[in-house]
């Protein structure tokens, strides 16, 4: 039993590593709005010193850490999870001995590391090699930023079953994704820092709702905001909507197979 | 003329059969509105932050974002679709166009008409004469001719990129993403004034790729503002012969492609 979850990861990433093509292009696209957004901001930040707080190296982490957690994180890729509702295949999915939520995530973590080795790791290069990232003082940041990318992999894995699973009762899902698409781009911190925004509507995106924890989260650890103890707390809440959002998957699919009815043919 | 009418048939079919799913038109309808209204939205927060943007104030700002919209969503109505070429070359399905006596690209295009667009297409018009209205545009003649063309020039010129990123499927048809970063990354690059980038990016994304030529020069041309940069004034008006050159090279392209096309074979 305790070999399935390996073998699991395994799989998923294997299967990724064989996109090579599709890897290149990812690295080439998230390059390109790399530069983009960087020159964005940092001219936005000579004119007024800083961004919200952030300054120049730190502009720097905040768009390549995030271009390429957009890629880790995988938010705008649904799973086929929907699809599997919808054709019926779910069902085989149901009868193996492993919960298909566990199936899915352990899957989906070994995309993620093949995710970290290429789409995250080049553009971050690439990011360094331009501009130049920021260097934390204390060395801690690194353990804590890994832990803190391992919890946004895991949050942004539950938002996502938690839409397919909505396919038990709607079938047809692309309107559900697309509020989601909207919503995970910009509450993430993905287009803007979320501190940029007015005060009332960042706290209450960080409180209130999982998306900073997708992105910005991990960002402020990189770039020690606030320092290693805002850091902690940051990881700690990260913990919680990750541990609450698999949850919320246990219950509703628990509801959601209850309702399941396979078409005959 | 006789083909111009089977186009016109294939998009109304096209349009009906959209409208079908009501409550599925409306969402992608909305739901794509909001995507835009985000990208304009983002474009005044980082404005917010300093009062300006690469040493412009908020009428030029606006007029730059807007002309870019405007462009980019009649664009992405008119051929955004072309990127489903990939799944007619992987599918082999294009060999379907090639039987029939019509272009293949204005086929592959007519049939995927993505008539759930025309929100943005609205919107980003909108935007753009309000943009006009407010901008402090230097109204002559040519500013008036250039104030019309302007968006249609910029939706050619986007539009040879969607058609250019479609082709290379022909050889690579895991590209999408590559043709996302100009496309894309193109409307990102052109709803900003170009004095914002640096380095050789901005050399190669304004004027290399031409993406100076959407947006910031012809508002440049009707503030009747220099650039900055030292570009000569008269090359802010020169957008319709870029996209004409634009147009042209990807019809090529496009060619070359359907040459080297190879079926699936089953």
């Amino acid at each position: 039993m305790s070999r399935a979850p390996l073998a699991l990861l395994a799989a998923g990433f294997r299967r990724y590593s064989t996109y090579r093509q599709a890897t290149f292009a990812g690295i080439f696209t998230n390059s390109v709005f790399g530069f983009l957004r960087c020159y964005l901001l940092l001219s936005v930040a000579e004119e007024a010193g800083s961004v919200a707080g952030y300054s120049g190296s730190q502009l720097v982490t905040y768009v390549w850490l995030g271009q390429g957690m957009l890629a880790t994180v995988n938010s705008w890729t649904p799973l086929d999870l929907a699809e599997r509702v919808r054709t019926g295949d779910v069902v085989a999915d149901l009868l193996r001995p492993i919960d298909p939520l566990w199936t899915y995530l352990w899957t989906d973590l070994g995309r993620a590391c093949f995710a970290v080795l290429t789409r995250l790791a080049v553009p971050l290069g690439v990011g360094a090699f331009a501009f130049g990232l920021y260097v934390p003082d204390d060395p801690l940041v690194y353990p804590v930023l890994l832990l803190s990318l391992v919890l946004a992999v895991v949050t942004g894995f539950a938002c996502r079953y938690l839409i397919g699973l909505t396919a038990f009762w709607l079938l047809d899902i692309r309107g559900l994704n697309m509020v989601w698409v909207f919503f995970s781009g910009f509450a993430s911190g993905l287009y803007f820092p979320l501190a940029v925004l007015p005060e009332w509507l960042s706290t209450l995106l960080w409180v209130a709702t999982p998306f900073p924890v997708l992105m910005q989260s991990s960002i402020d650890i990189a770039v020690e905001r606030g320092g290693l103890g805002h850091g902690l707390l940051v990881l700690a809440g990260q913990a919680a909507w990750a541990l609450l959002l698999l949850w919320a998957c246990r219950v509703v699919q628990r509801r959601g197979v209850r309702r399941l009815v396979v078409q005959g043919g | 003329m006789a083909s111009a009418r089977v186009y016109a048939h294939v998009v109304r079919a096209q349009i009906r059969s959209q409208a079908q799913y009501r409550a599925s038109f409306l969402i992608d309808l909305f739901g794509s509105m909001a995507v835009n209204a985000l990208d304009i939205a983002t474009v005044f927060v980082l404005f917010s932050v300093t009062g300006g943007l690469g040493g412009f104030g908020g009428g030029p700002v606006l007029l730059m974002a807007a002309l870019s919209a405007a462009s980019f969503s009649l664009a992405d109505m008119a051929v955004g679709t072309a990127d489903r070429l990939r799944e007619y070359v992987r599918s082999g399905q294009f060999d379907s166009l090639l039987l029939r006596p019509l272009s293949t690209l204005a086929q592959l295009v007519a049939v995927n008409f993505a008539f759930r667009r025309v929100g943005r297409v609205v919107q980003g018009l909108v935007l753009y004469v309000v943009a006009l209205a407010v901008a402090g545009v230097h109204w002559t003649l040519g500013a008036a001719v250039l104030a019309v063309v302007a968006p249609l020039v910029g939706g050619v010129f986007f539009g040879s990129l969607f058609v250019a990123g479609a082709t290379v499927a022909f050889w690579w048809i895991e590209s999408g993403e590559v043709a996302n970063a100009f496309t894309y990354g193109g409307r990102d690059f052109t709803s900003y004034p170009v004095t914002m980038f640096g380095g050789w990016f901005r050399d190669l994304f304004a004027i290399a790729l031409g993406f100076a030529f959407v947006a910031y020069l012809p508002a440049l041309a009707l503030l009747d503002r220099p650039d900055p940069l030292g570009l000569p004034d008269w090359l802010r008006w020169c957008s319709p012969v870029v996209a004409l050159v634009a147009a042209c090279l990807a019809a090529l392209f496009w060619r070359v492609g359907v040459r080297n096309y190879r079926s699936t074979g089953s």
